[in-house]
Formats: C-alpha cells, sequence, structure tokens
C-alpha cells in the first residue's frame, strides 16, 4: 500500500515594528536577557495593552498580499495557558475574528508547475520570551529571558493542501520571498524572525479522508523542515503500515539525532479557554485605508518574474532567479537604470553575486561591498569595447573583494583592451608568420583551427585584443573574408 | 447539570491550584450552589442577543510605533523569588 | 473644637491656602488619630507616616516660597492596597504579593502626587478586591466603626472605614461589582463609581477588566467632586479609557434639582430586603420631590439576573488576570524543592490565594472552559446587553435613578462567610451598573433603629457625574446626616 504526505504549515512571523505590539519597549534581536522589558511585558500587577499601529499596518499588508478576506472589525482574545515564558499566564491573540481568512498563495515547483496552496487565516498576537534549559543543585531549571516577550507575531495557517516535500519546500521559499517583499521582517530563521511549524499526516494514496496530523516544533532553518518532514513521512508510514495508530500529539525536532520526539502530554488537554480581550477595544479596518494599502504594496514576486520577461526580454528561469529576492531584483533594475544591459547584469548576478548570499549569516545584498554603480560601470566599460567579457570577469571578482570601483581595478592593473588596431594587426600578423602550419590548414577549410590561431594572438596581446576583432582579421588577411 | 468532583479537580489543575480532598469537597458544594442559581439565566431568549464585551463603546485604540526607556535590568529582576542574573529562574518544565 | 483630621478636603484646602494651618500640622493631627483608632478599626494595611511628613514638610515650603500649587496640594488620602505606589507595598491583602513593590506609579496616583495629595497609608481590603466585607483580607479583617463587631462593607472596607474614623481626610477605591458604594453605604459616607472608563485603570490590579473602576470616598459630595477632578482623564496606557475631557465637577456643582425627573425602578423593591432600607428609599424620593423634582416609576426588567451575570463575567475575567500570580517574576514562591513548574505553581498559588480568591479563580475557569463556554459565558454576555440596554431604555424617560445601595445595614462579622452564595447577594443593586458601565453615587441616607448606616444610591447615564454629584449635593445642603461620626 502507498501512502501519501498532507501537509500544512504555521507560519510565525516576527514583524519589524520597532516597538513591542502592546507595550513601547524596544523590540530588538540579541540584548542582553532582561533588558528590553518593561511593567507591561513583564506581566506585572496593574498593567495594561496599548495596541502597536505599526504592528497591525504590517499584517494587513500581509493579509492583503495573501488575499485574505479582512473583516470589517477585527478582535483579540486572551489565550490561556501556563509557561514559564508567558509572563501573564495568557496570550494576547486572535482566535474569533483573526485579520484576514481564507487566503491563497501561489506557489511555484521547480519545472515550472504552479500550484494554489489555501491560507486558512492570519493572526496578530504577542511573542513568548525565551527559555534556557540548566541545572541547578542537581536539579532541571529552566533560566527565563523575557526580552522577546510581548514582541510582535503574525501567525499565518496554511491549509494542509501540500502533497510533497517539493511542494513543501516551494511553500516555505515562496512565503519567506513574500514577506521579504512586503518588507514586514527580516524572515532571519537564524534569529527566529521566522519560523515555520510542520504539520503532516499520512493516508493511503486515493483515500479522501486525512490521517491523524501530527505537529513538529523546532525546526530552525528550511532544510532542518525538511529533513523533520522526510523522518515524519517515514515514521508514520511504518506505523501505518505496521497496523498501528498515529497518536495525534506535538513532536519536537532534535536536529542532532535527526528525530521527532514525543513532547510528553502537557498537564491539562489543550483548552485555552479562548475569550474577548476586554483590555484592547476592537479595531474597525477601514475599506479605503485598505485600498491605499493595497495600493502601497509592492510588486511581487510571480509579477515581477513576468515583468522581466518582457521588459528585459530574459528567459523565464533566470527572470525567475532574479525576481526570487526584492533587494536582488532591485538591484537588478537600478544597474539596468544606470546603463542598459540587462543580459549581461542577469549573468553576472546569477553566475557571481547570488552564491555570496545566504549561507549561515543570511547575508543580504545590502551587505555586500558591490553595488549597481559598480555593474554599470563595468557594464559601460565593456560595452566601449575596453575590455572584453573575460577581463570583465576578472574586474567583477576583485570588486566584489575590494568595493573598488571598475574603473579604478582596470586602470590600476593595466587590463584595458588594446584598442590600437594597429597593434592588434601586428600581433596578428606575426601569429600567421609563426602559425605558418595551422595557417594552411584553415585556409584549405579546416575551420577549427581558426580558435587555436585566435588564442595564440590573444596570448601575445595578454589577453587584451578582442576576440572577435581578432577573428575578423584573421579571416580576412588568410581566407580574403570580408566582415 | 451540577459540577462533579472530578470536575472540580480537573479545574483546580487548569488553574494551577492544588486542593486537599476536603477542600475539594467543599469547593464542589459551593461551585454547585453557584450555578444552580446561574441557572436562571437560561429562562431568557437571548439568541438574537449581541454578546457584550466592552461595556462603554471604543474603537481603534492604538499607538505609535516609538521606542522608549526599558526598565533597568535590577529593577525588572528585583521582586523574582530565585534569580540566575540577568535571567529568572524557575523549575523545569515538563517537556 | 474641630480637630484638623475631622476636616473634609475641601475645608482643609481653604485653611491651608489661608495659612490657618499647614500640611504637617495636618498630617500630624491625622497621624495621632491614626493613632488612636487603628488598633480597633484596622482599616490600613501599612501606614507610611515618615514618607507622609516629609512630603508635606516639602508641600508647606513651597507654599511658603509663594510657590504655584493645586489648592489641594498637602491633603492626606489613603489608598486602597490595590493600587501601585512606586517603591510601597501593594499586597492587595493576599499572601502571594506580601512582599510585593512595584517599580511604578498607578496613573491615578502620579495624577494625585502632582496635585500635591499626600498618601497617609495603604488600606486594607478584601482579597484582589473579591468580596463584600473585607473578611477576606489575608491580614486581618477591618471593622466598622459604627460597630465594631459588624463588617465595613467590601472589598473598599479599609478605605470607607479610613474616612468614617477620620483617620484621613480623602481615599480611593476600586469599585467591581459595588467594591466602592457598598462599603461607602455601610459606613455612611460618599462613595462613587464613575462611567467605565472615566478614571484609568492602569496600575489598579485587575480584577475583573471589563468592570472594574476606580472612584472617590470621601466624607461628602464636593470633596468626591475634587478628587474625581483631579484623578479623571485620558490615559494612553489604557487603551478603555474615555476620550472625552474632564468637565469642572466643582464649577459645575450646584445643587439644583428643579425639573429633574427621577426614575424609581420597581424592581429594586426585592423580597427579603430589610424594611427600613426600604422606607429610607421611599423617604429619599419624597425629599427629591420636595425640592422640585419629579419622581416616576420605572421598570429595570432584567435587574434579577444581575448577579448571575456579574459572577459568570467577573469571575471569568479574573480567573484570567490572576494566573500571573505564579511565583516566576515576582510574588510568593512556595518553598521548595519542587517535581517540576507545574508543581511549583499548583504549590505557590494554592499557598498564596485566600478560599474566595481561590473559589472565583475555579468559577471563571470552569465558565470559560471547553464545553461550557456558550452556555454559561456567551450567555451571560449576552443578558449583560439587556441589562445594558434595561438603563438605556430607562434614560430616555428619566434624568437619573434612585435607588437603596445594599439590600441590608451592615451586617455582623461571620455572619456570611459560610454562605458565599449569600454574600454574592450583597451586591444585588451595585452589580448591575458595573455590567452597563454606568456611573453610580452612595451617600448615607439614613441609620437603621439599631443606629447603623444606610446608604441611597443614584445611577446616571454614561459621563454624567456632574448630573450625580449635583442631585447628591442636594441632599448633603439640605440634611445633616453625612456629618455624623461614630464614637471610637
Amino acid at each position: 500500500m502507498e501512502f501519501e504526505p498532507v501537509i500544512g504549515f504555521e507560519t510565525h512571523v516576527e514583524l519589524a515594528a520597532k516597538s513591542k505590539v502592546f507595550c513601547d519597549t524596544r523590540a530588538e534581536f540579541g540584548g542582553e536577557p532582561n533588558s528590553y522589558v518593561c511593567e507591561v511585558c513583564l506581566g506585572l500587577p496593574g498593567t495594561l495593552p496599548v495596541l502597536n499601529k505599526t504592528s497591525m499596518e504590517l499584517s494587513l499588508k500581509v493579509a492583503l498580499a495573501l488575499n485574505c478576506d479582512i473583516p470589517e472589525v477585527t478582535e483579540f482574545d486572551r489565550k490561556n495557558y501556563y509557561y514559564p515564558d508567558l509572563p501573564k499566564n495568557y496570550q494576547i491573540s486572535q482566535e474569533y475574528r483573526p485579520l484576514g481568512r481564507n487566503g491563497a498563495m501561489t506557489i511555484l515547483m521547480p519545472g515550472g508547475r504552479e500550484k494554489t496552496v489555501g491560507i486558512h487565516n492570519i493572526h496578530l498576537e504577542e511573542d513568548a520570551g525565551k527559555l534556557v534549559h540548566d541545572v541547578y543543585k542537581g536539579r532541571g531549571v529552566s533560566l527565563v529571558d523575557l526580552n522577546r516577550a510581548s514582541t510582535s507575531l503574525l501567525e499565518i495557517v496554511s491549509q494542509p493542501d501540500m502533497r510533497s516535500p517539493e511542494e513543501a519546500e516551494a511553500f516555505m521559499e515562496t512565503m519567506r520571498s513574500l514577506l521579504r517583499y512586503l518588507e514586514v521582517s527580516d524572515c532571519k530563521m537564524q534569529e527566529g524572525s521566522l519560523r515555520f511549524e510542520l504539520n503532516v499526516s499520512m493516508r493511503p494514496k486515493g483515500q479522501k479522508e486525512f490521517g491523524t496530523k501530527v505537529e513538529v516544533k523546532n525546526v530552525g532553518s528550511v532544510r532542518a523542515v525538511l529533513r523533520a518532514l522526510d523522518y515524519e513521512m517515514r515514521r508514520q508510514t511504518e506505523i501505518l503500515e505496521d497496523g498501528g495508530r498515529v497518536i495525534q500529539e506535538t513532536r519536537l525536532w532534535d536536529d542532532e539525532r535527526g528525530e521527532t520526539r514525543s513532547m510528553r502530554v502537557k498537564e491539562g488537554a489543550k483548552d485555552y479557554r479562548y475569550f474577548p480581550e476586554p483590555d484592547l477595544p476592537p479595531v474597525h479596518i477601514d475599506r479605503e485605508y485598505l485600498e491605499t494599502l493595497r495600493k502601497d504594496l509592492p510588486e511581487l514576486r510571480d509579477a515581477k518574474r513576468k515583468r522581466f520577461v518582457e521588459e528585459y526580454g530574459l528567459p523565464d528561469y533566470d527572470a525567475g532567479v532574479l525576481a526570487a529576492e526584492k533587494a536582488v531584483a532591485d538591484f537588478f533594475e537600478e544597474c539596468t537604470r544606470l546603463h542598459n544591459a540587462p543580459k549581461v547584469y542577469s549573468n553576472w548576478i546569477m553566475v557571481y553575486i547570488l552564491r555570496e548570499l545566504g549561507g549561515e549569516d543570511e547575508k543580504e545584498i545590502a551587505d555586500l561591498k558591490i553595488t549597481p554603480e559598480h555593474l554599470a560601470q563595468l557594464a559601460q566599460i565593456l560595452d566601449s569595447g575596453k575590455i572584453n567579457q573575460n577581463i570583465a570577469k576578472k574586474v567583477l571578482n576583485k570588486s566584489l573583494q575590494t568595493g573598488d570601483l571598475p574603473e579604478k581595478i582596470i586602470q590600476e592593473k593595466g587590463l584595458e583592451m588594446v584598442s590600437d588596431s594597429g597593434e592588434i594587426e601586428k600581433f596578428v600578423d606575426e601569429v600567421i608568420v609563426e602559425q605558418a602550419g595551422p595557417v594552411e590548414e584553415y585556409k584549405n577549410g579546416k575551420d577549427n583551427t581558426l580558435n587555436f590561431l585566435v588564442g595564440q594572438v590573444m596570448r601575445k596581446s595578454r589577453g587584451k585584443a578582442q576576440p572577435d576583432t581578432v577573428q575578423e582579421l584573421l579571416r580576412k588577411k588568410i581566407r580574403g573574408e570580408q566582415p | 447539570m451540577s459540577i462533579t468532583a472530578d470536575e472540580v479537580r480537573h479545574i483546580a489543575l487548569l488553574s494551577r491550584l492544588e486542593l486537599s480532598d476536603d477542600e475539594v469537597e467543599l469547593y464542589t458544594g459551593h461551585l454547585a450552589e453557584v450555578l444552580k442559581y446561574v441557572e436562571k439565566l437560561k429562562e431568557l431568549d437571548v439568541d438574537d442577543v449581541e454578546p457584550t464585551s466592552h461595556a462603554i463603546p471604543m474603537f481603534n485604540v492604538m499607538r505609535e510605533d516609538e521606542v522608549m526607556p526599558s526598565l533597568p535590568q535590577e529593577d525588572a529582576l528585583e521582586n523574582a523569588p530565585d534569580r540566575a542574573d540577568p535571567y529568572f529562574r524557575v523549575p523545569k518544565t515538563t517537556e | 473644637m474641630t480637630e484638623p483630621y475631622q476636616l473634609t478636603a475641601w475645608e482643609a484646602a481653604q485653611a491651608l491656602q489661608n495659612r490657618s494651618l499647614s500640611s504637617s500640622e495636618l498630617i500630624s493631627s491625622v497621624l495621632r488619630r491614626i493613632g488612636e483608632v487603628e488598633p480597633k478599626v484596622h482599616a490600613f494595611q501599612v501606614v507610611i507616616a515618615d514618607k507622609a511628613k516629609e512630603m508635606a514638610k516639602e508641600i508647606d515650603d513651597r507654599r511658603a516660597r509663594g510657590d504655584s500649587l493645586h489648592p489641594w496640594a498637602g491633603v492626606p488620602i489613603a489608598v486602597k492596597d490595590n493600587f501601585c505606589l512606586k517603591d510601597a507595598p501593594c499586597t492587595c491583602s493576599s499572601r502571594i504579593l506580601e512582599n510585593f513593590n512595584p517599580p511604578y506609579h498607578a496613573t491615578v496616583v502620579q495624577k494625585m502626587l502632582d496635585a500635591g495629595l499626600i498618601p497617609i497609608g495603604k488600606t486594607n481590603l478584601d482579597e484582589f478586591a473579591m468580596g463584600s466585607s473585607t473578611e477576606n483580607s489575608a491580614f486581618g479583617m477591618t471593622r466598622n466603626p459604627w460597630d465594631l463587631d459588624r463588617v465595613p462593607g467590601g472589598s473598599s472596607g479599609g478605605s470607607a472605614a479610613s474616612i468614617i474614623a477620620d483617620e484621613t481626610v480623602l481615599s480611593i477605591g476600586s469599585d467591581t461589582g459595588g467594591s466602592i458604594r457598598q462599603p461607602a453605604a455601610f459606613c455612611s459616607i460618599t462613595g462613587m463609581k464613575p462611567t467605565y472608563g472615566r478614571v484609568s485603570r492602569y496600575g489598579l490590579v485587575a480584577f475583573a477588566s471589563s468592570l472594574d473602576q476606580i472612584g472617590p470616598m470621601t466624607k461628602d459630595v464636593r470633596d468626591a467632586a475634587g478628587l474625581l477632578q483631579i484623578i479623571a482623564g485620558h490615559d494612553p496606557h489604557d487603551s478603555t479609557s474615555i476620550a472625552q475631557p474632564v468637565p469642572d465637577y466643582l464649577t459645575e456643582l450646584t445643587g439644583d434639582v428643579r425639573g429633574l425627573k427621577i426614575g424609581i425602578p420597581k424592581e429594586y423593591s426585592i423580597e427579603g430586603m430589610n424594611p427600613e432600607i426600604e422606607k429610607n428609599w421611599r423617604e429619599a424620593a419624597l425629599f427629591y420631590e420636595g425640592q422640585g423634582a419629579e419622581c416616576v416609576e420605572i421598570s429595570l426588567p432584567h435587574t434579577e439576573y444581575a448577579i448571575a451575570v456579574y459572577y459568570m463575567i467577573g469571575t471569568a475575567e479574573a480567573s484570567s488576570n490572576l494566573a500571573r500570580y505564579d511565583g516566576v517574576v515576582y510574588g510568593r514562591r512556595a518553598e521548595g524543592p519542587f517535581e517540576n513548574i507545574v508543581d511549583m505553581y499548583r504549590k505557590s498559588r494554592s499557598e498564596g490565594f485566600g478560599s474566595e480568591v481561590k473559589r472565583r479563580i475555579m468559577l471563571g475557569t470552569y465558565v470559560l472552559s471547553a464545553g461550557y463556554f456558550d452556555a454559561y459565558y456567551r450567555r451571560a454576555q449576552r443578558v449583560r446587553t439587556l441589562i445594558k440596554n434595561d438603563f438605556e431604555a430607562a434614560f430616555k424617560t428619566v434624568d437619573v435613578v434612585l435607588c437603596p445601595a445594599t439590600p441590608s445595614p451592615p451586617f455582623k462579622a461571620g455572619e456570611k462567610t459560610d454562605d458565599p452564595l449569600e454574600m454574592y447577594l450583597s451586591d444585588v443593586f451595585t452589580a448591575p451598573l458595573n455590567l452597563a458601565g454606568l456611573p453610580g453615587i452612595v451617600i448615607p441616607g439614613g441609620f437603621s433603629s439599631e443606629g447603623l448606616p444606610i446608604g441611597i444610591q443614584l445611577i446616571g447615564p454614561a459621563l454624567s457625574e456632574s448630573r450625580l454629584f449635583n442631585v447628591a449635593h442636594r441632599f448633603q445642603m439640605e440634611t445633616d446626616i453625612h456629618k455624623r461620626r461614630p464614637t471610637l
């Protein structure tokens, strides 16, 4: 019997507001523990929440971009449970009237297949603090840091519409790209500002009903999610093949061991006793205001990809790569604005620049020493014929390292092409004399030999001749062909 | 429908209280009495009535996204029953 | 010879301004009085003597220098011990906060300090404001100065007793189902619960967030108006606080009731109510008619459901608001060692909370729990709407409503402690207002044949505090009941 997975995600996004969602304390990653706190986010007696306008606005942008139904009135509710990273022992969240419902996101699979994934709801809530596990006097303890407590958290709940690890990966990539496009979060998974919680169940192929859903938490990167997904699919399949039942539960991914572990059943089943938050009045979402927000939404990835194909004549795949990250797409377009050479930029970015990005420290294009000015200048110099493609690549690499402008590098290293046609002709003539044999072969019709001869001229010129010009001269002089 | 001792034990757990057997019995009696009194609300037909969450209607109360100074770390930790500076320390969670 | 401690705030302010009295003298007088009667009354959790004397001296110096001061600067105020006063204890009369010192001021406390009022102490209350007698205090009850065997009412029993015993000039309390108004009636003082949102709740330890309000507890209506003037107003820290500007209550205080329409709700005449209370109510109605007002019978048909609704919504919100008392960031933690954190939570909370608090937490948790939410909580919220609508309809035809404050005069200590439901029923006339968010004022209405205080209550539409002050003031202009003091 074959089994297929049914996959959904709960995406947690830490919004890029400067202050927390319900108090005006700094919302920043990396501070000394318990130094970005105030009486409100510490949950001291007598304190009250006040909603951050920007957190609401950023959330609505996401709801719009995900094509959600946005209600006239949205409200907050209390989710009641006890945990030491939750100072009030309730989380202000949204249960009954979230700010977005019934949305959809299109994901693109490698190979070009598109799929629509439903978004069940989007809601704004406050994040919890952090726990560090330790031992004290021989007993296990938790150390509590409340810096992160009450920072703005947007939760995006998808429908369980994905049916394969490829679709899951495409979903995560698309979601991350979308959120970065909207500039609502820096989406740094290493820092926890973007977290994916995986929901996966297995069912016999062809069956309509879903199997038992398992939630997997503690996955810190897209790759880890895929590893956890793979593990869970196998684990659940094994159980079902043996005729057993999968337990509905939450499991933690242990990346070191490469397995998921059951969280021992929490005391008191999940009864969150949601009720409307009495300390926060409802929010009326004005339709006109929504329209202004919608108009201000940036052009999103897919629209941009299509436009790049049309406007710049790029192949679909290349356009897709460039459009994947807004910052990269903007960089590319700024280059073309400075000097029109889209195909050149596309090639350079894809081959040389993108490999510098991402990685462990999640490097961004803005972190690089190189700017559109650099590339535009280089393209201009290339177009003028002063250098050739090979030299351009060398200069680009150097520029990436040092941040120096291409002109400076070319001058300092004397990389300019030999433009003096007299000098090139001199080299050509020398080669014709020195390579009599191959010249004879070419004369007699062996076309391939031309490359060899061009190479010899390039050698003499130390790579600074234009290969096209050299080719033309050789053809003319040896075969008498006119360009 | 009257509340049972088992339900009271469950509620005590949900609200992180610990009751002796005597207390369970006592509170079960008290709660049952109150819940019985409250049954009178069922006399009313409220299907078409909107619930009131906020006594005085108010909407869209928000503040600008501005950062104000935090509490000094010492003030934050000052009332803590157990601290391992700069953290609060608690017994382990149950996962 | 009037002792300074016997003065009202209005009188004291005049004396302070014309220099016939210094703030230091006033504070000394009050502290002496506290020394005399506190052993019998136990109104205070803590008396802040040294700081008060310091502040008094500072005010006196500033007055001498000719600094511009609020007219009431230098007057002492007793603050219920569920308000945060920075670096002073805030116990809420609970063991779980026995050693808690808040690092911030409640907004109302800041306003009081800005006006130069001097906190003289934190007063006793029912634990976490849950109760109607102050017997639920973890640190001993407060006694009614009129009869030390009886309760002063609750939960602001300490504040009420401190006023009638002249242990302070002004006081402030909180009211969730009657906690200002019922003790005001039991102790024969003036107490007002303003419109929900009129006074900022920031820094008031929350009991039931959609019901809690803060209000003045004073020797007379004029003082209440002046104190409300100081503490009312919009607060950006409290999302439920009203933006409308605060009127000048003192300037608007004329006591003119001519042409006023007063509603007498027929449902407030309930079975089992003390007949002297009913009589006093009727007499008050006659009084107002004699002053040029017109009394008409009105109906508030859902009155009988108010207590049930109050105990559903109030306890539900309380169960959530009190979840934070867990021994992690602050508050009492039981002695370890603990198996795990759940063990720590359970032991600490069970040790720290009294039985009434536990009872309400459990009731509230039950009402919100899976399977019961719709039947209890949601239903209660809908009936709340009906109660609100009753008042809205009434105020289309009348300007204020006149009714009793309590169904009985102050009862004896211990009389209702075995029967929680009976205790809850003492809120029957006060709780409806918290549900509707409307303002209500209680003033001394008379005394029973046993010499026990009886209060009368006036209710108005939202933001009608000025009107209420006027109607109440009329009564105090023509009668002397509010001037009587117990012999201690």
